[in-house]
């Protein structure tokens, strides 16, 4: 996508985001806010999962990083959760050189399997952790609510604070992808043999991608604590949650701006409904059809739902073009013809 | 602390590492022979467990005796999820594999919750239960008899690699695929082979443990992570290396236990495994 094409899908997508409160009920805007985490989350894996193509299935060590960080400061300080939330995210950023340093020297499977391990020794340790409310977890207090201490007992708030956390992510992204930054990432994804025998310190910018990435997980780990007001070691440090931040960009399309909103709205959407159609039976029928979505996104669309848009667009044009050059002889004949007579 | 408990801890890490093996086993060559990570691999013993399980409660079939069936069955259904769904990926990139093989993973533990329900079941008074006392020390029956059927399994395999025309070439085709195609091998059918045979090797795991650990659907979520570790200790796509990687991997699991607390058995493994991942990535047992 073009600049100018982004500048316009952004916002459309934008104005309808700002629509959505208006157009929904309670059940309905809390399904918006968990598309709207989903995607955060899903941009921040992009960076180093998708641009930079460290495929980590360990991100949720991020995400409850900083949903802890905030949580502890608030529960056992009194630090405000704005605060809370830029700490968490420092504190993220800070760990990812100690899981950088620990997987970066894997490729591929190697280092996918290498983040999992790490994600579960930090799960693990919270989960054993006492002071850190080990597995009964921790409860955000609701004494002081309002904008300042960003808790509220009514779900629209949480909509805003999760668009604006997407927007700012998006933001990152978008300059990210702009800089030298996202040309060093795609050539340590595609070329890195040729990305290091240009001078390009690939260790490096390895580990800038993840720093970066880390951070914003971490905000949205906070910002998770701060909307459900209770977090245990299962619900933000669990491996089917890092799955999940893979899965949205995957399904969406690695490496590119948008795909992590588009594989959120859809992957969201369909677990949500299906939960509420078939969850309730209590027999799995919501996860068969989860996965099995997974298996042929996987088998059947690789490059995710904007890679099979693109390629939907190129046969257009590649038959766009095919058309004129089918007609310019015709209008060459026809010249030649007119010369003649 | 005594000998006594020392000794016994020693003889159930073994035991239960001889059925890490033999899981890893089966990981390991499907990986060996097309480079990929089979996430669902847990769910292959889950699949063998339910059906001991079954054969037991529904025909009062004792587990070692249908222990063949089982095999034959897992095998079937390896080699029937390889044509369906793993020969679409084989040249995938790695993003799409993960995903298909985790996809799989969930898949059937969704179904298995569908078709048996997430209760935890268990095998009571199968022809092996009890305990026996071997020079000085208590063991389970069920995990001695578990343990002397990895064995006898992983024998097998290992006499199928190393001394049948069929089990060499699957050998020719994990060292070099180009190669092996050369020489007239059919990677597919190796391929499918390996899938069939790993599925196997899962499946016979799930019913040894099936007379002493509890049979749920997410029962391979405990598994697959330690049989990874296990993969890897022995070096990616060796047998014999995830044969004593699985004996090292269940005895340093039950000893941790013993002296740091059961709650970090597996936080051990884990360190483990990411030490050997970083200074051996070839594994302890591989060549460099």
């Amino acid at each position: 996508m073009n600049t100018m094409k982004q500048f316009y899908f952004a916002a459309a997508a934008l104005a309808l985001a700002l629509a959505v409160p208006a157009l929904t009920d309670a059940s309905h805007l809390n399904m918006a806010i968990l598309v709207l985490m989903a995607a955060q989350a899903g941009i921040a894996w992009n960076m180093v999962g998708g641009y930079a193509g460290q495929v980590s299935l360990g991100h949720a060590a991020f995400y409850g990083l900083g949903a802890y960080a905030s949580t502890l400061l608030l529960v056992k300080f009194g630090v405000n959760p704005w605060i809370g939330m830029l700490a968490g995210g420092f504190i993220a950023a800070l760990l990812s050189l100690g899981f950088g340093w620990s997987c970066f020297r894997l490729k591929g499977h190697y280092f996918a399997m290498a983040t999992i391990a790490v994600a579960e020794l930090v799960q693990i340790f919270f989960t054993e952790w006492e002071y850190g409310g080990a597995a009964v977890g921790l409860y955000v207090p609701m004494d002081k609510q309002g904008w300042l201490w960003m808790n509220f007992s009514t779900k629209l708030p949480y909509y805003w604070l999760a668009l604006g956390l997407l927007v700012i992510t998006l933001a990152a992204n978008w300059w990210i992808e702009r800089s030298y930054l996202g040309y060093y990432f795609r050539a340590i994804k595609d070329e890195p043999d040729a990305a290091r025998s240009i001078g390009v310190n690939i260790a490096r910018y390895k580990q800038v991608a993840l720093s970066v990435s880390a951070f914003f997980t971490a905000a949205g780990g906070s910002l998770y604590a701060q909307k459900e007001l209770y977090i245990d070691p299962n619900s933000v440090l669990s491996t089917a949650l890092s799955i999940k931040m893979a899965l949205v960009s995957i399904l969406g399309g690695v490496g590119t701006l948008f795909g992590p909103v588009v594989g959120a709205v859809v992957l969201t959407s369909i677990e949500e409904f299906t939960r509420i159609a078939f969850g309730g039976t209590g027999r799995g029928t919501d996860v068969i059809i989860y996965a099995s979505l997974i298996i042929v996104i996987a088998v059947f669309y690789p490059t995710g739902l904007m890679g099979w848009l693109r390629s939907f667009r190129e046969r257009r044009e590649a038959r766009a073009h095919a058309d004129r050059q089918m007609a310019a002889p015709s209008a060459a004949v026809q010249t030649l013809g007119k010369e003649a007579s | 602390m005594t000998t006594d408990i020392l000794l016994q801890t020693l003889a159930s890490g073994v035991l239960i590492g001889l059925i890490y093996a033999l899981v890893a086993i089966g990981l390991t060559m499907i990986f060996g022979v097309m480079d990929i990570v089979n996430f669902a691999h847990g769910e292959f013993l889950m699949l063998g467990m339910y059906s001991a399980f079954w054969l037991f409660s529904l025909y009062a079939l004792d587990p070692m005796i249908t222990l063949p069936l089982t095999v034959l069955m897992l095998f079937a259904f390896g080699v029937l999820l390889y044509k369906l769904v793993i020969v679409r990926i084989i040249n995938a990139p790695m993003l799409s594999q993960i995903f298909t093989t985790f996809g799989i993973m969930i898949l059937l533990r969704g179904v298995a919750q569908f078709l048996w329900k997430p209760d935890f079941r268990s095998i009571e008074n199968s022809a092996v239960s009890g305990t026996v006392k071997l020079l000085g020390i208590q063991l389970g029956k069920p995990q001695l008899v578990a343990g002397v059927g990895a064995i006898v399994v992983t024998g097998l395999i290992y006499f199928f690699l190393n001394k049948t025309r069929l089990g060499a070439a699957l050998e020719a085709t994990a060292s070099d695929k180009e190669a092996a195609r050369l020489m007239g091998i059919d990677s597919h059918k190796m391929f499918s082979l390996a899938w069939g045979v790993g599925a196997a090797c899962a499946g016979a795991a799930g019913v040894l443990l099936s007379t002493f650990f509890p049979i749920f659907p997410d029962v391979g979520a405990n598994f697959i992570l330690l049989a990874f570790v296990v993969v890897n200790l022995g070096g990616f796509g060796s047998v014999s290396g995830a044969f004593w990687a699985g004996i090292l991997v269940g005895v340093i699991e039950v000893m941790g236990g013993l002296l740091l607390g059961p709650q970090y058995k597996t936080a051990i493994v884990l360190v483990l495994f990411l030490g050997v991942l970083m200074f051996r990535p070839q594994g302890l047992m591989g060549k460099a």
